[in-house]
């Protein structure tokens, strides 16, 4: 069978599963809709967490931009999983604890002031379409590369998909859909790693792979990766090229952002109690590091084999991957010294090779002539990574404007009925506008994508270890420290990306540091206002100063 | 329950906290950033072990560190549960879950 049917049949199968266990999980109340009725078991959670926050990233891009980054891609795989730690430590049981149903929910009852309320739900929502429009976007090529459907045929499929199982089940049905999504993914992201790493070195585990001798005796990967990329020009893998302050830095802004990302937080409600909270953080964890610690693997691994199969060979004996690559633009060719060979080289005037980065985990089994079923296996798993991940924002977005913006802060008399209705329809236009962005996607998505780290970094992350870790903060403090370090980052990001591009470079930066890694004094800005101006200022009423009493404490919420 | 026992409990909670975290500080900020080339002077296996920690070792030392984390607060909160129970009878077993 080829490819291409086999990844219909792979779709077809999850895509029925998933509907499956939409009909099988109707929500009925808010608190089902909200928070899946406050009783998933720890590991469900587990798995429902990982996949939430696996995002088409996660999946497709990043073990290519490490193959691309060397040593450097460090910086995703440590702040992204590092992240988790404070995560878990610093805000999962007190939010679980404090028991209700969303971040701003939080913000604004221990900030007990409805504009703290209002700006947590703006900055939620902010992050959250970000995010949305890159998860549509990654869906898109995977099905205008392996279905060969137009882009527009694809998102669509995919909105209807989420769309019905989202209004139809809210955070129950996304909870259950997303355990089945993280199952695809993770069976899909280490099927292919497995089969290349044995192919290549011999050993069945990738992470040992990793570190092992070459089958064809060339001694270790990572040393015959160096040896090449020296070859040709390019910079050494195993290095770092970029400065230690400001991977320092990245590191950081991701690490708190990725403690900030409000579709992560919400799933901590979603467990029956504190101990629960913490187990599932665990949990999410271990199953994250599967993939977290395959990935490093396949980047060297990609990288080499995709050296190896191009490099100074005849451009008509290339394999059909690459043509049917290159129509999708994300591999150019472009014989400049008329030789007929591919030219794959670190020097720009000479090199004859475009290769995207999205590119390399996607391409990366057929690279290796792995069997066809492999090859579609990652399409559905890629696929599983960005739905489950719009999933869960999408779902941030609807309690956002549902229960927050609208009973929370400005219709207080609405019944549960009436509030549910709000949060359907608030997803169907989430949708809409998602589904668009992803057919129409603004040619800077993956410099917004920054933003939202940058953004969760330097509002949440303080606001929120602040209101549970001081119990003098006060309400002043609070809105002026998010004010001050979102201001912050979004003016960097925004100065160095659109309004003054020409400086975007080490020597144009604040102390050496990249708009990836603002957030991180962003954060740091936060603090310090917020401390600053809570001195000034009086204390919280007694009632909040219990809750946060309360909330550091053992036991039920 | 006493308001001693739950001084001395948010007290421990916050010392795990931070040795914890001063774990997890050293090993991605330390040895995967600061340190990395200074380690990357030793060789073990495939790997030198700057680039390895970096890439792999880190993300081991987080999940330890998040396991660690479990066992050490449910202890803390089964001596904790303990204790208020025999501070104030009227405490029932609902907290203990």
């Amino acid at each position: 069978m080829s490819v291409q049917i086999w990844t219909y049949v792979f779709v077809f199968l999850t895509f029925s599963l998933y509907i499956g266990i939409a009909i099988w999980s109707r929500a009925s109340s808010t608190k089902e809709f909200y928070v899946a009725g406050g009783n998933v078991p720890p590991l469900a959670n587990g798995m429902a967490t990982a996949a939430d926050w696996m995002s088409a990233a996660s999946f497709i891009s990043m073990a290519g931009l490490i193959s691309f980054l060397g040593r450097d891609g460090a910086f995703y795989l440590m702040g992204w999983t590092g992240g988790y730690v404070l995560l878990a430590l610093l805000l999962a049981p007190y939010l679980r604890k404090f028991g209700k149903f969303t971040v701003p929910d939080f913000i604004g009852d221990r900030y007990y002031s409805r504009p703290a309320r209002l700006i947590a739900v703006f900055c939620a929502i902010v992050i959250s379409f970000v995010y949305v429009c890159g998860q549509m976007q990654g869906a898109g090529i995977v099905f205008s590369r392996f279905l060969e459907v137009d882009i527009t045929v694809g998102v669509v499929i995919g909105m209807a998909i989420v769309f019905f199982y989202a209004v139809l089940g809210g955070m129950k049905g996304i909870t259950y859909t997303q355990v089945a999504q993280y199952c695809v993914l993770i069976f899909a992201f280490m099927v292919p790693a497995i089969f290349i790493s044995i192919q290549m070195t011999g050993q069945a585990i990738p992470q040992i792979g990793f570190g092992s001798e070459l089958l064809d005796g060339s001694g270790y990967l990572l040393d015959r990766l160096d040896g090449l990329s020296q070859e040709l020009g390019f910079p050494t893998y195993t290095d770092g090229h970029r400065s230690t302050q400001d991977v320092f830095f990245i590191t950081a802004a991701l690490m708190f952002g990725t403690a900030g990302l409000p579709h992560v937080i919400i799933r901590f409600f979603t467990v029956p109690n504190v101990r629960d909270a913490r187990k599932s953080a665990g949990y999410a964890l271990v199953f994250i590091a599967i993939l977290y610690t395959t990935a490093p693997a396949v980047a060297a691994f990609a990288k080499t084999n995709l050296i190896n199969t191009v490099n100074n060979i005849e451009y008509t004996a290339m394999p059909e991957w690459f043509s049917k690559w290159e129509t999708t633009n994300l591999i150019s060719f472009d014989d400049k010294n008329g030789d007929g060979r591919i030219q794959y080289v670190g020097d720009p005037d000479t090199n004859e090779l475009e290769v995207n980065r999205d590119i390399m985990v996607l391409a990366n089994p057929e690279i290796a002539g792995l069997p066809n079923w492999v090859v579609a296996l990652v399409a559905a798993g890629a696929l599983a990574a960005a739905l489950s991940t719009a999933a869960g924002l999408l779902l941030v977005i609807s309690t956002s404007v549902a229960h927050d913006f609208l009973k929370r802060s400005f219709m207080p008399d609405i019944t549960e009925k009436q509030e549910l209705r709000y949060a359907r329809i608030s997803i169907f236009i989430a949708v809409l506008v998602a589904g668009y962005f992803g057919i129409n996607p603004p040619a800077y998505v993956a410099q917004v994508v920054a933003f939202a780290f940058g953004l969760a970094a330097a509002s949440f992350f303080p606001a929120i270890v602040m209101g549970i870790f001081n119990k003098r903060m006060n309400k002043e403090g609070a809105i002026a420290g998010m004010l001050a370090g979102f201001g912050f980052t979004a003016m960097y990001i925004i100065y160095f990306r659109f309004i003054n591009p020409a400086a975007d470079n080490a020597e144009g930066w604040w102390f050496g540091i990249s708009p990836e890694g603002i957030g991180t004094l962003g954060t740091m800005a936060n603090l310090a206002v917020a401390y600053t101006v809570s001195k000034f200022t009086d204390e919280p009423p007694a009632e909040v100063q219990k809750i946060v009493e309360n909330i550091r404490l053992p036991g039920e919420s | 329950m006493s308001d001693n026992s739950a001084q001395n409990y948010w007290k421990a909670n916050i010392k795990i906290v931070l040795s914890l975290l001063s774990v997890w500080f050293f090993i991605s900020f330390g040895c995967g950033i600061l340190f990395v080339d200074a380690l990357d002077t030793i060789q073990f296996g495939g790997f030198k072990f700057g680039f390895w920690i970096a890439q792999q070792g880190s993300i081991f030392v987080f999940v330890a560190l998040i396991l660690i984390y479990i066992r050490l607060m449910d202890k803390l909160d089964d001596s904790y549960n303990q204790k208020s129970s025999q501070v104030s009878s009227t405490e029932t077993a609902g907290e203990s879950e």
